[in-house]
Formats: C-alpha cells, sequence, structure tokens
C-alpha cells in the first residue's frame, strides 16, 4: 500500500504492527502484560512477523540483539511498562556496549497517570538513558509512524545501537491516519558515511612504507560487514591481522596471516605484534582495556595509529591517534582497496613474518591433554571438528566464553555471538536462539558455564516451545571458573564464593522439558557425543561435559599490565624463560 | 582548563537530562550550564562551563555531538569570544554599610534594582571573573544571599553558531 495515500484513522496498537510491517520485521521477540495488550490484540490479528513469547524479558532483548548480530537486520523485542521494562534493561545495557541495533517498544501507563507512581509505572525514557542510543516516549498517536520509522533508522545508521520506544497504554487505544515516513530527516543526526580521501591516502603511504605493519579489527568491522574488503586489503598487502574477542570471523581464522586474537587472553604472537609493530591500522576497533591492557605501557612503544571508525568518539579516546579516518568501515576499505590498485605493493616485511613466526613458536595456545579428565580446551577443538568450522556459537561469560573464542576458528563474520561489552552472564541461551530463528537450518551452538546457563535456564522451554534444534555445549567445571582464576591468581586461592553447588541434574532438566540429555564424563567420549548430537538436526541437545576443575585460561594478562607482559600456561615450555 | 561549549539542541523533553546525564556518567565536570529556547523556539541554546585537559575537552564535544538532539556543538574557546553572566545579590544596607554598598556597585557598574530599609538588591553582569572579583570585594557579612545564572557565550564577530 502507498504509505502516503490516506487511510481510515487505526489506533495506535494497530500502527505500532503496521510500522513493523513497513520495516519488514520478521521476528518479535516479547512478553505481554497490561501496558501492551492492545497492541498483543493486533499481534493475535496478523501476521505480517513472527511472536516469539520468550520466558524472560531480558531474553527477549538478547534474542533480539543476537539475531541482528547474527543477520545484520535490527532485531525487535517488546515489553510491558514497569517489571517487563526493567527486566529488559539488561539486554538493553549489553546491545548498547557491543554496538548492536535493535528496538526496543515497551509499554507505559497511560499518559495521564505517568507521574502519579501508578501500577506498573517506571521511567523508562530515565532508566535506560544512559545505556540506549536514544530513546523516545511517545505522547501522541500521530507520533507512533514517526517515531518508529526514526528509531529504526537510528538503530541501524552511523554506530548502531539501540533504541527504546516506550508507549503509553492510552496512546495505543487512540485513533490517527497511518503514515509512514518514507524518508527520515533530523538536522541534529547526520553520520558520517565516507572516510576522507586525503586521509586514506596519507593511511595507504605509510601502510606501505611500514617495516612492521599490523592490522587490528574489531566488532565494528563485522558490524560494518567489512569482512571481504578486509580481506582483499590484507592479502594484497600480505600484511599479519588480528581479531578481538568482538571482531572474530572478520579475518578467516584459518588463514596463515591470521595471528589469532589480541588482548587480555590473546595470542602471544597477536599481543607481541601489536606491541612491537610500526605502522599500525585499528578498524572499527576501540584500544579497549581488555585489548591493550595499560595504555602506558602500550604508547611506550613507539608506532604510527591509523584508526578507522564510524564514531569519532571512538578515535583518540584511550591512545592518540596519527591518522584518524571517521567513517563506515566498509567504504573506507572499499576506498583504500581502489587507491591500492594504483599503487606497487611490493613491500618486502619477511624479516617481520620470520619475527612473528618466532613468536608463533611458543605456541601459546598449547594445553596438555588428559585421558582420565575432560580439558576445556579439548571439547572445543573437537566441536569446531564436528561442525566443520561452520556453526553460529554463542557463549556466556567466563572461562568457556574465552576457550571458545580461542580454540574454535572463525571464518566467518557473524558467527560468532558473545556479550564482550558489558559481559552478560546469560546471555548464550538467548543469543543462541535468535541465531537459529536468523538461520533455522544452521548448526548452532551454546558454549557455556553451569554458572551462566542458570541465569536464563528458564529458555529451556521457549526452545521447546518453537523446536529449536540449539546444541548447549556446557563446560561443567563445577566453579564460577572465571572468578576462581582470578581468586587463584591475585587473592592467594580464597575461593570466596565461587563454587557452584547443588547443581541441577542437567540431564534431567532438558528432559523435563522434552530436550535430549546428555552427560560426557570421559575424554574418549566427547568427539562419538558431539556427532551424536550434531546428527540429531532436529533435537535440542543439552550436552553437560563434565570437565577439569582447576584449568585456567592462558595466556592472560593481569589488570594494568601491559600487552608483552603475557603469564603464560604451565605446561607451556616457554612458561619460565618468558617470566 | 576553563572552556565554554555552546550547543544547539533540539527543544524537546528530557534533552537537558541527556546532557546532563553525559557529564556525569563520563565522571566530566560542569561549572555552570544555562538553556533557553532560541529564536528558533524548536531549538534550545545551551552554555555549559567545564574544564579538563584538552584529550577530555575533545571528549566532551565528541560525545555531546553524538547525542541525537545535538544539533550543533563549538568549543567558544577556539576562538574570540565574548562570556557575560547575570548575578543578584541582596546586601546589607543599613546605615553603617549603604554608602560603601552604593560606591562598590558604582566601580563594578552594578545596578540597585531593589531598595529595602535594611537592604539592596544589586544586579550585575560580566564575566564570571568580574562578579567573582565583586564578591571578594565587599565584606563577607554583609552578603545577604547570591544568585547567578551561569555563563552565556558567543562568539565575536563573524563566528556564528546556526544551523
Ligand atoms: C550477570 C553477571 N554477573 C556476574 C558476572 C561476573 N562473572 C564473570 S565470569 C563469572 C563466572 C562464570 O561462571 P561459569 O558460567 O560457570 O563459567 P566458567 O568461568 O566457569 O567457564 C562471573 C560470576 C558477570 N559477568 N555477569
Ligand atoms: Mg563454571
Amino acid at each position: 500500500m502507498d504509505s502516503q495515500v490516506k487511510n481510515t484513522a487505526i489506533t495506535g496498537a494497530e500502527i505500532v504492527i503496521r510500522c513493523l510491517n513497513e520495516e519488514k520485521v520478521k521476528f518479535v521477540f516479547g512478553y505481554p502484560g497490561g501496558a501492551v495488550l492492545h497492541i498483543y490484540d493486533e499481534i493475535y490479528k496478523q501476521n505480517g512477523f513472527k511472536h516469539i513469547l520468550v520466558r524472560h524479558e531480558q531474553a527477549a532483548v538478547h534474542a533480539a540483539d543476537a539475531f541482528s548480530r547474527a543477520t545484520g537486520e535490527v532485531g525487535v523485542a517488546l515489553v510491558t511498562s514497569g517489571p517487563g521494562a526493567t527486566n529488559a534493561v539488561t539486554g538493553i545495557a549489553t546491545a548498547y556496549m557491543d554496538s548492536i541495533p535493535i528496538v526496543v517498544i515497551s509499554g507505559q501507563v497511560p499518559v495521564p497517570a505517568i507521574g502519579m507512581d501508578a501500577f506498573q509505572e517506571v521511567d523508562m525514557v530515565g532508566i535506560t538513558r544512559p545505556c540506549v542510543k536514544h530513546n523516545f516516549l511517545v505522547k501522541d498517536v500521530k507520533d507512533i509512524a514517526a517515531t518508529i520509522k526514526k528509531a529504526f533508522y537510528i538503530a541501524a545508521t552511523g554506530r548502531p545501537g539501540p533504541v527504546v520506544v516506550d508507549i503509553p497504554k492510552d496512546i495505543t487505544a487512540h485513533l490517527a491516519e497511518f503514515i509512514y515516513p518514507k524518508t527520515v530527516e533530523m538536522r541534529s543526526y547526520n553520520p558520517v558515511l565516507k572516510g576522507h580521501s586525503g586521509q586514506i591516502k596519507k593511511a595507504i603511504k605509510l601502510l606501505l612504507e611500514a617495516k612492521r605493519p599490523m592490522i587490528y579489527t574489531g566488532g565494528g568491522l563485522v558490524l560494518g560487514d567489512g569482512a571481504e574488503e578486509l580481506i582483499k586489503l590484507a592479502q594484497t598487502l600480505n600484511y599479519p591481522v588480528t581479531n578481538t574477542l568482538m571482531g572474530l570471523g572478520g579475518y578467516p581464522a584459518t588463514d596463515k596471516q591470521f595471528v589469532g586474537m589480541l588482548g587480555m587472553h590473546g595470542t602471544y604472537e597477536a599481543n607481541m605484534a601489536m606491541q612491537n609493530c610500526d605502522v599500525l591500522i585499528a578498524i572499527g576497533a576501540r584500544f579497549d582495556d581488555r585489548v591493550i591492557g595499560n595504555p602506558t605501557h602500550f604508547l611506550s612503544q613507539k608506532r604510527t595509529i591509523i584508526h578507522i571508525d564510524v564514531d569519532p568518539s571512538s578515535i583518540s579516546k584511550r591512545v592518540k591517534v596519527d591518522v584518524p579516518i571517521v567513517g563506515h568501515v566498509k567504504s573506507v576499505l572499499l576506498e583504500m582497496n581502489e587507491v591500492l590498485k594504483a599503487e606497487d605493493t611490493k613491500n618486502d616485511i619477511s624479516k617481520w613474518w620470520k619475527q612473528i613466526d618466532e613468536w608463533r613458536g611458543v605456541k601459546s595456545l598449547l594445553y596438555k591433554n588428559s585421558d582420565t579428565v575432560i580439558k576445556p580446551q579439548y571439547v572445543i577443538e573437537k566441536l569446531w571438528e564436528v561442525t566443520k568450522g561452520d556453526a553460529y556459537v554463542t557463549s556466556d561469560v567466563g572461562q568457556h566464553q574465552m576457550w571458545a573464542a580461542q580454540y574454535y576458528k572463525f571464518d566467518k563474520p557473524r558467527r560468532w555471538i558473545n556479550s564482550g561489552g558489558l559481559g552478560t552472564m546469560g546471555v548464550g541461551l538467548p543469543y543462541a536462539m535468535g541465531c537459529q530463528f536468523a538461520d533455522k537450518n544452521a548448526q548452532v551452538a551454546c558454549v557455556t558455564g553451569e554458572g551462566s546457563i542458570q541465569m536464563n535456564i528458564q529458555e529451556l522451554s521457549t526452545c521447546a516451545q518453537y523446536g529449536l534444534p540449539i546444541k548447549v555445549i556446557l563446560l561443567n567445571n563445577r566453579y564460577l571458573g572465571m572468578v576462581r582464576q582470578w581468586q587463584e591468581f591475585f587473592y592467594e586461592n580464597r575461593y570466596s564464593e565461587s563454587y557452584m553447588d547443588s547443581l541441577p541434574d542437567f540431564v534431567k532438566l532438558a528432559e523435563s522439558y522434552g530436550h535430549i540429555g546428555m552427560q560426557i564424563t570421559n575424554p574418549s567420549d566427547v568427539e562419538g557425543a558431539l556427532k551424536e548430537a550434531f546428527a540429531k538436526k532436529d533435537k535440542f541437545v543439552f550436552m553437560d561435559f563434565i570437565t577439569d576443575q582447576d584449568e585456567n585460561v592462558f595466556p592472560m594478562i593481569a589488570n594494568g599490565k601491559g600487552l608483552s607482559e603475557m603469564i603464560m600456561g604451565k605446561d607451556n615450555k616457554h612458561r619460565e624463560e618468558l617470566e | 582548563m576553563k572552556h565554554i561549549i555552546s550547543i544547539l539542541i533540539e527543544n524537546e523533553a528530557g534533552a537537558l537530562s541527556r546532557v546532563a546525564g553525559l557529564f556525569s556518567a563520563r565522571g566530566y565536570n560542569i561549572e555552570s550550564l544555562t538553556v533557553a529556547a532560541t529564536e528558533d523556539a524548536t531549538m534550545s541554546r545551551m552554555t555549559i562551563v567545564t574544564s579538563g585537559s584538552d584529550e577530555v575537552i575533545e571528549q566532551i564535544i565528541k560525545q555531546l555531538n553524538k547525542l541525537v538532539d545535538v544539533v550543533k556543538v563549538i568549543d567558544l574557546n577556539d576562538g574570540k569570544f565574548i562570556e557575560r553572566e547575570l548575578m543578584l545579590v541582596k546586601v546589607k544596607a543599613t546605615a553603617q554599610y549603604r554608602e560603601e554598598m552604593k560606591r562598590m556597585c558604582d566601580i563594578f557598574r552594578g545596578r540597585i534594582i531593589d531598595v529595602a530599609d535594611g537592604s539592596f538588591t544589586i544586579e550585575l553582569t560580566g564575566s564570571g571573573s568580574k562578579l567573582d572579583a565583586f564578591i571578594e570585594s565587599l565584606d563577607n557579612t554583609a552578603i545577604l544571599e547570591t544568585v547567578r545564572t551561569g555563563a552565556s557565550g558567543i562568539g565575536r564577530g563573524d563566528r556564528i553558531l546556526k544551523v
């Protein structure tokens, strides 16, 4: 229907639905309640999108967030006022920290009740202000359509992020014509897309003259769909590439130019190359504390830094940059590759590669396997093999997250889905749901810990309702492992409240929801069990791997230390000489 | 160093709290903040006096620009500008103080805008430092009450902040 043509008046609730249809929304993750009943009544009558009934609003937002991470589309969640809205906040903050475009529609008490401490009233716009890209309170039915249009536009453009639209109940009952704007014009919001050509040329010149170049990319490259152009750039130049935790899959992990993830639990070669390079190009990455450790230590080594980012405020925030390029990563990389065509790209850096290969020789991810107890790293290696490196892997937060990042070799962007910025335990299962809805035939693995999984375990029910064939890979160490690791290193083994007691029987728990449960205790069963589980293409399988309780994540850079000050695992033969 | 930042912002409910919230969330300090609608009622003009290293000021400007409601931001200290603040001071004006207060008011080019039995109210405009100087030069025990608007700023000559 031509959206400019005047129709007869419809309710605000119906307008909401029509807007979502105009935006071609496929899934709305939500949970009903008083303030959104008019909207739910319209959902009942429509079939433009599918509503997914979660079991907790936090999971609705996480699932919408993961749907977006997997597809690049804007994710949508719908929650009621008051407790529905506050339950959504963790999800919103998680998306905000990782710059994920989602639109969260929350119900609000009727306009005349606002400010009266009404039943289920909470100042949603106030609560979410510090953790959204923008938010709106709609106070007139005539504003609903234009506001939702703006919400989708703001969420998806520039540096993406969550947008909340808070709609009072009475507004959803009022009548108005439905007119959906075709475009958005905002004098206050005009994100820069194209990079400055002069800066781009300068960057190319620096890169071609580098003796020890390094390419460092983050979540921004993945979100900006720049992977293809990055591969072109890196391979034309034959320069080493590292990815941040959020950037994994931005460059194929199995390629010889990839030196692994960098940062707190990054590889020896990635961190050493990052520290010792002479020209660094950062692409959609933000030099955060988990990546470069101590900025003073990082800056003690001289290097020239080029930084491409769509958000000017990310540039020179923690580390002063020499050549800033503000623009959309894909468009900037396209232009760089264009410029490179006319250049002589032969720059002999074989000495630098030789140095990097020496660092690689340290084998910082080497661990000693066991035939009596399951090593968590081994499970991830086998997971990679069994899924042929092609699964969507979601994780929760903790040691298992780091092992998944270190040992699953991601060759494609948008396959590694985790909460990097906020570090939210509990995202794993709802993230897996979002991925499975995004790609119903894909293999989806949720790598989790027994602590994290219990933070959104109720979603086993949602998975049953929608028949999601997710595979949960629980690395069950009976500890809040990452907390225990810090206590072992920095608090003289005082394991204060980091033990996980009274765990459920996960097999029975899974079965009680109608899923398949498996417990694996023997290293020799790991591969077979994974094969068996992934062969059940239409079944949800919960795999409880009883893993080595004392395993730690290595390498590790302690808080406040520099990139070259890594602690190595006890099985690493270079441990002593490095320390 | 002290900086005066001028902001054009959509005149929307909650816009002020977005700016104030940004400053508190990121630990930037605000010495003063003034805001009112401009000749275009859909837009407000805000003046914020803050201080910080060059890096911090650069971040403040970038973060302000990132707010979706913010239309334009400038750091007035990047060029020539005029700063003005209004202060109202109620002072004791009993026989012992009366002449002295009139004299001080003249020296600082203030105006007495309310006269009562035992007090004057003096209106004074100028830069923040001029207002500070006035307060300092008064006998502290004679000051009954002060109220200041916080600084407003505008660029000199051709420096114009407009959409
Ligand atoms: C919601 C939330 N609460 C607390 C933390 C702090 N935290 C980080 S890792 C971790 C332990 C996670 O334990 P588990 O899920 O069993 O994973 P493991 O480290 O054992 O692999 C905790 C408590 C967090 N990241 N998120
Ligand atoms: Mg654990």
